[in-house]
């Protein structure tokens, strides 16, 4: 026995423990892991950004007494009847089916009561959802389930879904315990089997064809309702691009950031690009195009305080969404129901299994003794109270800036943490003028 | 008889008059004349309207059709019918992709050839192809019945769900999950029906044909199954 000291235990930083865990559970399952909502991976983010605030060039307005507008008009190239909006944070798509009934009713109501808009998702419109949405935005996917020309019309603008940030080239899912009687008449399927969403539009391929696909759904709802372009974070500049090329209103970006109902683990994790890298692209896009601001951009993709909005804006957005965070706001993932969540071998705020429909909080689920527990009421209550809160945030931090209008945040307000935030961001790294990628600062 | 010349006044004042039919009854004949392949021609028409379109057509002429009869009298581009809800479409000549593609009820009548993708996604319509069909024909296809008198191309009917597929002439090849399979009482029945109504009675029996459906092992995932996707 040597007198000598053992080596410690040491972990490897390529085979942790958790990657470990992952190749025992694919050794023994033989699939791969499928999960609810979007990367969990550390990104460059909002976070890695700052806002400067006033100076002695800049001077600031004075909170609670000088106005800082928040509204947003959405669709003012083509549509008749554009949107207008009183806040720019709205409601992301999310299916009826990946979400219950009740929760669909929650989002009408909190997005309808803060004066923004919610959207529909892979699985048609619910009265529900129309009935409680003042501004109801349809999607139009590749699914096409429950798709309909009375639904059309009886939306306020039309989503057209090329891709979505947690898996940009990837299609939907929802898996067979999540098909109640209700969701499989919808969409016109059997009950209880695995209900794939198409990753392609089966009428379309390419630009040209979604120019003629954007005017054929103009004609059917007689040029009133604004048409979105959805797409994940990509290949932005181009996707921006030829969004606006093909006739849309409004381009609605999701980094990867964003969550969904269900996909593999894989493609949440390493398809896509964060927002923050997406968003200059965009903007871009439209800047080179002279479309800036006559075709408005809302992103998506981890938007989860007033910070992140404004922050957003400041990069040129017009509008946000939010899908994961109202969730939160909602009920979702709460520590109240702790003792549930270990149930189910997991812990609040790291439960992810929302495809199997069996969410302690009554909202990613489609069993009804588990929505009964939902108050879609009290939750659309919450949605309104974070809505209203991100919303006087934003406002802060605009009045700080000295602007008057939630639009009228710029880059120039904003100052990056770390080179990698600066570079894509296209912001200078705090205390420099330095953008990486770009000529000329020090 | 309302008669509508296209290059004249525009797809804009046709479909906005076509739309102002909901409800009334009182102009129920329409005929298009200088179609000249404009797209969308006759889209979202929720009326019980005859209307025939005197040449070709462009993309996604009748689509999300209600209720309505509408003839092309020649050939029709990418995505006739789409979405179709009610009523019935007939072409006289030819069709391209996609056509009938996630049609939910109503009859599409194809008295030529039909391209790739024809019944993609269908969710009920019912479609008669007095031709023949391209490749991936009825891909995803969830329900209604798709008839086909001449041939079908490559991956018929790849991951079809529960629609019922008709093909009197060859099948160059099945797509993943579709099968061949028995031809019971009921189907002779429904072929009879649309052979019919899709003005082919003439041209075919029912007992020329052989009916291809889902296998099934597809509907929820199996690793074992890995290959086939």
């Amino acid at each position: 026995m040597s007198d000598f000291p053992h080596t410690p235990p040491r972990y490897s930083a390529t085979f942790t423990p958790a990657v470990n865990a992952e190749i025992r559970r694919a050794a023994a399952s033989g699939i791969y892991d499928i999960r609810g909502g979007g990367t969990k991976r550390h990104l460059p983010h909002f976070d890695d950004l700052l806002f400067l605030g006033a100076s002695i060039s800049r001077y600031p307005l004075e909170g609670y007494r000088e106005k800082c507008a928040t509204d947003v008009w959405l669709g003012t190239r083509f549509a008749k009847n554009p949107i207008h909006l009183d806040i720019p944070v709205t409601i992301a798509g999310m299916s009826f089916g990946a979400l219950s009934g009740p929760a669909k009713e929650a989002l009408g109501r909190g997005a309808s009561e803060a004066g923004t808009s919610t959207t529909t998702g892979d699985g048609g419109m619910t009265e529900e959802e129309r009935g409680h949405s003042k501004t109801l935005v349809y999607q139009y996917l590749p699914s096409r389930y429950g798709m309909n020309p009375d639904d059309l019309r009886r939306a306020d603008a039309i989503e057209v879904v090329v891709g979505q940030g947690a898996k940009p080239g990837g299609g939907g899912m929802l898996l067979g315990q999540k098909i109640s009687d209700r969701v499989a008449m919808m969409r016109n399927l059997p009950k209880g089997i695995d209900q794939r969403s198409a990753c392609r539009h089966p009428d379309w391929t390419g630009p040209d064809d979604l120019e003629i696909k954007i005017h054929e759904i103009r004609e059917i709802t007689d040029w009133e309702k604004p048409i979105y372009v959805k797409v994940g974070g990509a290949r932005p500049y181009y996707d921006t691009a030829l969004a606006v090329k093909a006739g849309a209103d409004v381009v609605v970006l999701d980094g990867m950031q964003g969550g969904t109902a269900a996909t593999q683990d894989v493609f949440i994790e390493h398809v896509g690009m964060p927002i923050l890298a997406c968003i200059p692209q965009a903007v871009k896009a439209l800047q080179d195009l002279g479309m800036h601001r006559k075709v408005q951009l809302i992103v998506s993709g981890g938007i989860r305080s007033g910070a992140d909005v404004a922050k957003a804006m400041a990069l040129g957005a017009d509008a946000v969404a939010i899908g994961t965070a109202a969730l939160i706001a909602l009920g979702d993932n709460d520590p109240k129901l702790e003792a549930e969540y270990q149930k189910l071998q997991t812990t609040a705020d790291a439960y992810d299994d929302w495809h199997e429909g069996k969410d302690p909080a009554g909202i990613t689920t489609q069993d009804p003794e588990l929505f009964k527990r939902f108050d879609p009421v009290l939750g659309g209550r919450r949605l309104k109270n974070y809505l209203k809160v991100m919303t006087l945030e934003a406002q802060t931090i605009a009045r700080a800036c000295g602007k008057n209008h939630l639009h009228n945040l710029e880059p120039e307000d904003l100052c990056s943490l770390t080179i990698e935030a600066a570079a894509m961001a296209g912001v200078p790294l705090a205390g420099t003028s330095w953008i990486p990628g770009r000529n000329g600062g020090y | 008889m309302q008669s509508f010349d296209l290059g004249k006044e525009g797809l804009r004042a046709l479909n906005s008059a076509l739309h102002a039919l909901k409800g009334q009854t009182n102009m129920t004949k329409w005929e298009v004349v200088n179609p000249k392949g404009a797209h969308a021609i006759a889209a979202g028409v929720d009326a019980p309207v005859d209307i025939t379109v005197r040449g070709s057509t462009g993309y996604y002429c009748a689509g999300m059709n209600k209720l309505a009869t509408i003839r092309v009298k020649g050939s029709a581009g990418p995505g006739v019918a789409e979405n179709m809800m009610s009523g019935t479409v007939i072409i006289d000549g030819n069709a391209s992709q996609y056509a009938g593609a996630t049609g939910r009820g109503g009859l599409l009548v194809i008295k030529g050839n039909a391209s790739s993708r024809c019944g993609v996604s269908m969710k009920g319509i019912d479609i008669v192809v007095h031709g023949s069909i391209g490749h991936m024909s009825a891909f995803m296809a969830q329900s209604g019945n798709l008839v086909v008198l001449g041939d079908a191309g490559d991956a018929l009917g790849d991951s079809l769900y529960e629609a019922r597929l008709f093909v009197r002439g060859k099948v160059k090849s099945l797509g993943a999950d579709c099968i061949e399979k028995e031809m019971r009482d009921e189907h002779y029945q429904i072929l009879e029906d649309l052979l019919r109504r899709g003005e082919a009675d003439g041209k075919a029996k029912p007992e020329e044909f052989r009916r291809y459906g889902s296998a099934r092992k597809l509907y929820n995932f199996n690793i074992d199954n890995a290959a086939a996707y």
